[in-house]
């Protein structure tokens, strides 16, 4: 058990845990953060997904002891329903989801990706985006929302 | 009784969102029963069972079934607001919640907006007849004088005679009476002197308003089953055994003393470990030594699962017949016959399951995402020794809906946990769990015979099926023997027997359809114990089904679509599959002659057509074959579709484009594999499902809207012939009849025909 300090939406948190429990568990349970959620443990679904100092990381796959010291943002950090990200809002638009489980991870992922991608085509969206599983099949969805929000920040 | 009591339950609903815990804290089944004065009991007969108008005049419907995300309850507020003449803005729905709804089935069989829809469109309209009727003694005029606009009741002709539903009964209750069947769960009707509107009445049916839940999902306010904290609560996770069918023989409880607060709770082989802290349960679940007994190999090989379908004794089956089908098949010219496999398959969801209870002296709360909260309160009762009211069920969205999936046995691991630690537990299962322990689609094969006249017309078709039941365990809860901790615990179950028929209007002179069922691999707590999924043996009947009506057509040298409509005469059959080839641009010819090739890569066009509780679906589907590797792209599906009445056609057009898209998942990839000890696929890399790459680039529906007709149905029928269609377009493609799920590179290299 050691103590470590984690930067999460702006904000400073200490937390007091073993060196290898996984940034999901400190997020969800010390912190009381619903967005990243478990779905494997294994760093294959991408439903854990946040971003470490701009990049889209499994929280569920990065220890405690990674990710301290570095800046964390949750999907609450990315936007509101006063202020939404472009792909908030587009996904509001889109209508995108089913259960919603996976979403903060195609959300998160593709945040990072359109933040270094402008005017992406179909193709580097999808290639960025593989390795997100969504298993109620709102793929086709997902897509028209990632479009119209790389469209908006072009 | 004082009717100018008020209601409260609509902060009881703020109570039960996301400010659970302080829900929770306030007490839990016990305060439920402490009903606020005036409150009637939460019984069908009551108007106020069903809905409610606050001070604002807003609506609160309280629905019995849930919607896992297809917009079950959008619809609803749709049929609802348009039989009280209010706007969507000001309705919202309540939905499976046990101290708040009356069972009325929760999800199941597509049934949501069939039955749910039609008992709420039911009291919708009593709620205006009555309060017209009290308008009416307000304002001094008769009933029939009056008209509503927007939640105000005013009289036709004197716009100033005037008063809105909030001042006629704003949080108050209704005090009045409905009828009902007599029936719960998915057959519950109401009955009373209001008649609904005629369609051509509606509003906001037909129009499409946006869902209520997308924003609490797309910004992460709202919360999942698994986001519900309560205080005081402890983690928990269960304990397999690597063997299904093993017993506990000891446990060594020093082996997780160095895991703070880490506790066993066992009773017999229910075995499972709780801790403060989520990872240091998860470590306890780890570390833990445990000896199990030796048990025998529960499964056969793999390789061998379609030999011991087709040899393994029959438990039960049923047969349909039309005229004469043996005298057909004796005087035929030409008999066309060919088998069909289909592997079980899991839910696979996206979370594997979790569920929140907190047992207590007074009572019980469960948070749960079963689709039938109703039905799990009944099961959470019997399973740990309480009447049944004193148990409340809160369903909470959970990570996936396709059936009865682990969250249905969470809840249970839930609630016994809690009840032999004496806290509140939340139970959250591993990934290998919800790949591996969920109840599975049954795996099945099926068998196409058709006998041919000379000039290949087609004398008589028999089709049959056998498999594993359906419903081996129930797809409700409420006994807690269909559960797994209910199993272990040595309750029974109900062990149902039961499996379906090809559903379509073919009008084959002679015709016959059977299906059997055989038992289990492994009798109680198997991981290969099958329930129901997405549209339960939908796709693997009707892969059997229309793949062989497409075997037919090649067999006699037709074309798919014309030989499809020769055998139908039932005008909406014909729309839907003339619909879909026309989007599709289906150009006619003899089955199998109509590929195209570039380098490895050959294209082919398929179709299959469906009913399913009379919603009628037609897909055409486009692939590409690379005959190299095997590989399957499947660039474009069209999908025509007649649900009857459409209430909100954007909402449904994504409904089936999901369908679809998990459809083509288990159509080609899907696969649960295991060897003789245990389930080996147990995480997405050995359970592989479509990602994003794959999925269909594009997905043509067309909406078939019968404003004439009820709505019969439509979360799951589109799932229905997508694995057909798929298959009939490989063979025309590639020549090959792939007659074995999934259609993968492996199938397709494999097959020889």
């Amino acid at each position: 058990m050691a103590r470590y300090t984690i930067r999460v939406d702006g904000r400073a948190h200490n937390v007091d845990a073993d060196p290898d429990m996984p940034l999901l568990y400190a997020l969800r349970d010390d912190l009381g953060l619903n967005n990243p959620h478990f779905g494997c443990g294994l760093s294959q679904c991408g439903a854990c997904t946040v971003h470490m100092d701009g990049k889209a990381i499994r929280s569920c796959s990065t220890t405690i002891k990674d990710a301290a010291g570095h800046d964390i943002v949750t999907l609450a950090g990315l936007g509101t329903e006063a202020k939404p990200h472009p792909l908030q809002k587009a996904y509001m638009e889109e209508q995108v989801v089913q259960c919603g489980y996976c979403i903060n991870g195609w959300m998160m992922t593709a945040a990072a990706f359109l933040a270094t991608k402008k005017k992406p085509t179909d193709a580097e969206i999808k290639e960025a985006l593989t390795g997100l599983k969504c298993r109620c099949g709102t793929h086709a969805a997902i897509l028209r929302a990632v479009k119209r929000a790389a469209d908006s920040m072009a | 009784m004082n009717a100018n009591t008020e209601f409260s339950r609509r902060s009881m609903l703020k109570s039960t969102g996301a400010v659970v815990v302080a829900f929770s804290m306030s007490g839990t089944a016990e305060a439920l029963a402490q009903t606020p004065a005036g409150r009637p009991p939460l019984v069908p007969t009551e108007l106020d069972s069903w809905l409610a108008i606050a001070r604002d005049g807003s609506v609160t419907i309280y629905f019995g079934k849930i919607d896992g995300g297809q917009g079950t309850d959008l619809a609803i507020a749709q049929i609802v607001a348009d039989e009280l003449d209010v706007p969507m803005k000001s309705v919202s729905v309540i939905q499976g919640d046990t101290g708040l709804t009356v069972n009325q089935g929760g999800a199941s069989g597509s049934t949501g907006v069939r039955f749910g829809g039609a008992a709420l469109r039911q009291a919708g309209a009593e709620a205006r007849r009555v309060l017209l009727g009290r308008a009416a003694e307000k304002l001094g005029v008769s009933a029939d004088r009056l008209t509503v606009n927007d939640g105000v009741v005013s009289v036709v002709g004197d716009a100033t005679k005037k008063i809105s539903y909030a001042d006629i009964i704003g949080g108050q209750y209704f005090h009045s009476q409905i009828g009902w069947n007599n029936q719960y769960g998915n057959p519950l009707a109401l009955t009373s002197p209001a008649k609904p509107k005629s369609p051509d009445q509606y509003k906001i049916v037909g129009t499409s308003p946006p869902r209520f839940d997308v924003s609490g999902k797309v910004f992460g306010t709202k919360p999942w089953v698994s986001d519900i904290r309560v205080e005081g609560m402890l983690h928990g996770r269960m304990i397999r055994p690597a063997v299904p069918g093993a017993s506990v023989v000891s446990v060594d409880e020093s082996s997780i003393r160095d895991i703070p607060g880490a506790r066993v709770l066992r009773k017999g082989d229910f075995i499972g470990v709780v801790a403060p802290r989520e990872w240091d349960a998860i470590k306890a679940s780890q570390h833990l030594r445990v000896t199990w007994s030796q048990a025998p190999d529960p499964f056969p090989e793999m390789a061998q699962l379609y030999d011991h379908i087709r040899k393994a004794p029959v438990t039960k089956g049923d047969k349909q017949e039309k005229g004469q089908v043996d005298a057909a098949f004796a005087r035929a010219a030409r008999i066309i016959e060919a088998n069909y496999e289909w592997p079980f398959q899991s839910h696979a969801s996206m979370g594997p399951g979790c569920a929140v209870a907190d047992v207590r002296p007074d009572g019980v709360t469960v948070w749960t995402g079963t689709q039938k909260p109703h039905f799990a309160a009944q099961g959470v009762a019997g399973c740990l020794g309480v009447p049944v009211e004193k148990v409340r069920a809160i369903w909470v969205t959970g990570s996936g809906s396709y059936g009865r999936n682990d969250a249905g046995d969470v809840t249970m691991d839930a609630a016994v946990m809690s009840q032999l630690a004496g806290k509140p537990v939340r139970v959250q299962y591993m990934r290998f769990e919800g790949h591996g322990w969920d109840p599975k689609a049954p795996a099945s094969v099926h068998r196409g015979r058709a006998a041919l006249d000379a000039q290949g017309n087609v004398l008589a078709i028999e089709f049959s099926s056998k498999g594993f039941s359906r419903i081996e365990t129930n797809s409700t809860e409420a006994d807690p023997g269909d559960t797994l901790a209910g199993m272990l615990l040595g309750h029974k179950g109900a062990r149902t027997a039961a499996f379906n028929l090809p559903d379509n209007a073919y009008t084959f002179e002679n015709k016959r359809m059977s299906w059997e069922t055989i038992a289990a691999l492994l009798p109680g707590p198997s991981p290969l114990r099958t329930s129901h999924m997405r549209d339960p043996l939908g796709p693997q009947i009707t892969f059997g089904s229309e793949s062989f009506i497409d075997e037919v057509a090649y067999a006699v040298g037709a074309d798919p679509v014309e030989f499809r409509l020769k055998y139908l005469s039932e005008a909406r059959d014909i729309a839907a599959i003339k619909a879909a080839a026309e989007k599709a641009g289906w150009k006619p010819g003899r089955a199998g002659t109509r590929r195209t090739r570039r380098g490895d890569i050959v294209t082919g066009r398929g179709i299959a057509y469906t009913q399913r509780t009379n919603t009628i679906v037609a897909i055409v589907a486009d692939v590409e074959v690379n005959e190299r590797t095997g590989a399957v792209r499947v660039p474009r599906v069209v999908v025509a579709h007649d649900c009857g009445i459409v209430i909100n056609p954007e909402a449904l057009k994504r409904v089936v484009e999901a369908n679809v898209v998990q459809g083509l998942s288990r159509t080609i990839h899907e696969e649960v594999r295991f060897d003789k000890k245990a389930v080996r696929s147990v995480d997405w890399l050995t359970y592989p499902i479509v990602d994003i790459t794959e999925a269909p680039p594009v997905i043509d529906v067309v909406l078939l809207d019968h404003k004439e007709l009820p709505p019969t149905g439509a979360g799951e029928a589109s799932m229905r012939p997508l694995a057909a269609a798929v298959g009939n377009a490989i063979f025309e493609a590639t020549g090959r009849r792939i007659r074995r799920a999934p259609l993968n590179a492996e199938n397709i290299k494999q097959s020889t025909v």
